[in-house]
């Protein structure tokens, strides 16, 4: 009886007293896959995703507490890029991709009231007060910020345009 | 030397601890994917599996036999192994983050891996030596993991193949593992060392 | 030979397929010239590489030859009126592409006279400049003929910097029904030999092979012929095999060298050309003519008149048929290109283009139209396979989009010849997967790009607010500091005529 408790505690204490020891020196700072996640986000911290900022959704697609396809404006690609460093199997069939979108004005509703430019992570609407705003296309991301901030709902999220250049060959309906 | 041989022979193909035995049966549906979680699997068990058979033969022949304490075996021996399990995590968690983030919840629960104890309390049963014991640990942690890489071989082949719906995902993979289990039974014919 | 190579050249010869040529009886039949159609729409992307800017403004006259629209970036050719008349659009029309999208083009109507542009020719194109020469290709928007239309200027002056020692001239066309190359070997045979000689003297190479496949006797006895009396262009005739036309196996098969899989022709010192494009090419040497026109072979079943044609840049399809009396059948298929490697044309309101090599109406009779069946794992395809690939696993990999394991397996190698589909009986459509597969890809590495770009964009924008933010709190110091300075000026002059009241 004494025996089996001595040796049992014995024994438990050893075995905590060098896996601490391994612990101290194994010791790991951060999760090293955070940064590695966030450098393929889009780095814009539109906030879409619900987290603060890009790294914010990096950390918590690594803890399991958001899916790697929380990325609206990142879409498919980086999806698959994140679950492919992270090591998650990644069905992205059903992701509802509604392809690229980006922002647009409509001229005849815009009064030029500047406060879309103000939240656009990538400075890509141009405009000055009392003057009719324009998007760029090349740098608008579609993470849609503007869109509530407008006073006169001028602003609406449209899919890019497929152009030759873009157009991609379905898939073989079979199989 | 051909002793050796025969032992690693006889634990890795003939007596596999996954396809014969049927130890270790949740990692092996579990972590068999991919091939590169597979590896990594694999060797962190042959790891801890190894250990764990060198530490038990210790405590059986240095604690339990001397102080008749036999009834404490299982308990004692969960106790290294889960320390192990927990060093290794730490390694890999260590040295490859990609790898532990794949592995997930399956590298902790080597601790439960049946064929880590199976393989320890089979070593006193048989009354090895302490070299003995470690070549049986290792001879069997080589099976589990050639089966882990062969099993995920045929499962990323499997993805890619047109299966009916009622049987696409795990009824499928248990089908082919039950294939392979019967290719293995084919080494029991292997008569060696008797 | 040791054991190994013989069985190694053993299986790499067995790539390729052979499939019934049909060239005949349209390759027989003498060359038409359509007449000048009454509108051309001239699409402002006609080759590899980026769009032509245009030049030219709605309402305005231009002469047959003059530019309508300057290259763009490094990779792009320039674009030339096809007809003197008036630009009437710089709209959109139908691309000849399956997905049928909008292609920016310039509209012209034609004012019938056909009057030529002031043109500067060279009456010895041997002592000009290479590179000067290059220029003058570069001027006259050529791009290859052979389907790829790959700026041939680009081209050219690359080979000089590369210092090849062969130039490969491409008369293969080992694409079924197509005869416009044979056509143009056997009619314009010394012009072409010129073409080769220009592009000798062009690239620095020594020696020219002529690959023609020898089911066109009568092209290899003519190009032969006005080959005889210079020594360094020597005519090769090639065994009849699809896809002998591909610069890769061509290369093979002339000089016994593989062109390493990432690599270019130019690794193994070689350039290849294609015989229109040389004739192209000396078109704009000697005489300064733009590429404002091209033979383009009309074939298939469904075709009443069957043959080779003169057909400016920029007509309808629809008015070049209409003009070969159209169709005897309702057509199964339509197709821009040959049957294996062509594009099937959505309708027939779109324009001729730089590369197009031929028309084809496929009537039911060529068209076996049949569902695909499940993969048998033959390996049919991978005997076929001219590259090497393993056409089955790959489309495997595709159809369960893991694109970067069928990018494992050379997805990047497959030139899309159609061997594998072609043989398949299982009639899966093994090319449409890789053509899939290679979009999808593209798209990612555009959406990789863009993020990298809105990520710059982002650091620029934070770093803008940063430097605001320090200019306005600057600006108040210095502020603060005036105000303090005047107030302190102020105030002795204050207390002194305090003192004085």
């Amino acid at each position: 009886m004494i025996a089996a408790i001595l040796s049992l505690t014995l024994l438990g204490a050893a075995l905590g007293l060098l896996l601490g020891i391994a612990g101290r020196y194994l010791a790991v700072e951060g999760n090293p896959l955070n940064a590695e996640v966030e450098a393929l986000l889009p780095g814009t911290n539109c906030g879409q995703c619900g987290f603060p900022g890009c790294a914010g959704a990096a950390a918590a697609i690594i803890d399991n507490l958001a899916p790697a396809t929380c990325c609206p404006p990142g879409g498919k690609a980086v999806a698959a890029a994140i679950a492919e460093r992270i090591g998650l199997a990644l069905d992205l069939s059903g992701v509802a991709d509604q392809g690229p979108q980006i922002a647009t004005v409509s001229e005849e509703i815009c009064i030029g009231c500047c406060r879309c430019l103000k939240v656009c992570p990538t400075d890509a609407i141009v405009g000055a007060a009392k003057q009719i705003h324009n998007v760029l296309r090349e740098a608008c991301t579609g993470c849609a910020a503007c869109i509530e901030r407008c006073p006169t709902e001028a602003m609406s999220m449209r899919p890019v345009p497929v152009t030759l250049q873009h157009w991609v060959w379905p898939k073989p309906a079979f199989a | 030397m051909s002793e050796i041989l025969l032992l690693l022979i006889s634990t890795a193909l003939i007596n596999n601890v996954v396809l014969i035995k049927f130890l270790g049966l949740c990692p092996a549906m579990g972590v068999s994917k991919s091939m590169d979680a597979a590896l990594g699997m694999g060797l962190a068990t042959t790891f801890v599996i190894t250990l764990a058979a060198g530490a038990s033969w210790a405590l059986e022949h240095w604690l339990l036999a001397p102080f008749e304490l036999g009834f404490l075996r299982i308990l004692t021996f969960i106790l290294v192994i889960a320390a192990t399990v927990q060093f290794t995590e730490m390694v890999v968690k260590k040295s490859s983050p990609g790898l532990y983030q794949s592995l997930g919840i399956y590298l902790p629960l080597i601790t439960t891996n049946c064929a880590v104890l199976g393989v320890a309390l089979l070593n006193v049963q048989q009354g090895f030596g302490f070299v003995r014991s470690l070549l049986y640990g290792f001879g069997s942690a080589v099976g589990f993991t050639l089966v882990l890489l062969v099993f995920a071989g045929l499962r990323e082949r499997l993805a890619h193949a047109r299966v009916p719906a009622a049987f696409a995902g795990a009824p499928i993979a248990f089908i082919t593992i039950s294939l392979l289990s019967l290719a293995f039974m084919g080494f029991s014919g292997m008569n060696i060392g008797g | 030979m040791g054991f190994m190579e013989r069985f190694v050249s053993k299986l790499g010869s067995h790539w390729g397929v052979h499939p019934d040529d049909r060239k005949r009886p349209a390759a027989d039949a003498p060359v038409r010239r359509m007449p000048m159609p009454a509108r051309l729409y001239v699409p402002l992307l006609q080759h590899i590489g980026t769009a032509a800017r245009p030049t030219v403004l709605v309402g305005q006259q231009v002469l047959k030859g003059q530019p309508v629209a300057e290259p763009q970036g490094m990779v792009s050719a320039a674009i030339h009126a096809p007809t003197s008349g008036t630009v009437v659009a710089i709209g959109e029309i139908a691309a000849p592409h399956p997905s049928g999208l909008p292609l920016a083009a310039v509209t012209i109507e034609a004012d019938g006279e056909d009057r030529w542009a002031d043109l500067v020719g060279a009456s010895d194109p041997f002592a000009i400049d290479p590179l000067e020469i290059g220029k003058r290709v570069a001027r006259a928007g050529v791009v290859g003929m052979g389907g790829a239309a790959f700026p041939s200027a680009v081209k050219l002056t690359g080979s000089l910097r590369a210092k090849i020692a062969t130039l490969i001239v491409n008369g293969g066309e080992c694409e079924p029904y197509l005869s416009c190359d044979d056509r143009l070997m056997r009619d314009r045979a010394a012009e072409v030999v010129d073409g080769i000689r220009i592009a000798l003297h062009a690239t620095g190479a020594r020696v020219a092979l002529v690959g023609i496949e020898d089911n066109k006797p009568e092209a290899i006895a003519a190009m032969s012929r006005a080959a005889e009396a210079y020594g360094e262009i020597k005519v090769k005739p090639v065994p009849a095999r699809y896809p002998m036309g591909s610069e890769k196996q061509l290369i093979l098969t002339l000089t016994g060298r593989e062109v390493p899989a990432t690599g270019r022709p130019s690794d193994v010192g070689v350039l290849v050309h294609n015989v229109g494009t040389l004739v192209a090419v000396r078109e704009a040497i000697r005489f300064g003519r733009p590429l404002v026109s091209r033979l383009i072979t009309l074939n298939g079943g469904a075709m009443r008149a069957p043959g080779n044609i003169e057909v400016p840049i920029g007509a309808l399809v629809e008015e070049v048929v209409a003009f070969a009396n159209g169709f005897k059948e309702a057509p199964a298929r339509l197709l821009m290109g040959g049957p294996m490697m062509g594009m099937q044309l959505p309708d027939l309101r779109v324009p001729v283009v730089k590369g197009t090599s031929g028309i084809l109406a496929l009537g039911a009779a060529e068209v076996a139209e049949r569902e695909p069946a499940p993969c048998i794992r033959c390996g049919s395809c991978v005997r076929a396979c001219p590259v090497g690939l393993l056409p089955l696993e790959m489309a495997h990999r595709i159809a369960s989009a893991d694109f970067s394991g069928a990018v494992g397996l050379g997805l990047k190698d497959c030139i899309a010849c159609g061997c594998c589909a072609y043989v398949c009986p299982a009639r899966i459509p093994l090319v449409q997967y890789f053509n899939h597969a290679r979009g999808e890809l593209a798209a990612r590495e555009r959406a990789k790009l863009r993020a990298e770009a809105a990520r710059k964009l982002a650091a620029a924008r934070a770093e803008r607010i940063e430097r605001e933010a320090r200019e306005k709190a600057e600006a108040a110091a210095r502020r603060k500091a005036e105000r303090d300075a005047a107030r302190k000026a102020a105030a002795p002059a204050t207390t002194t005529e305090e003192a004085t009241a």
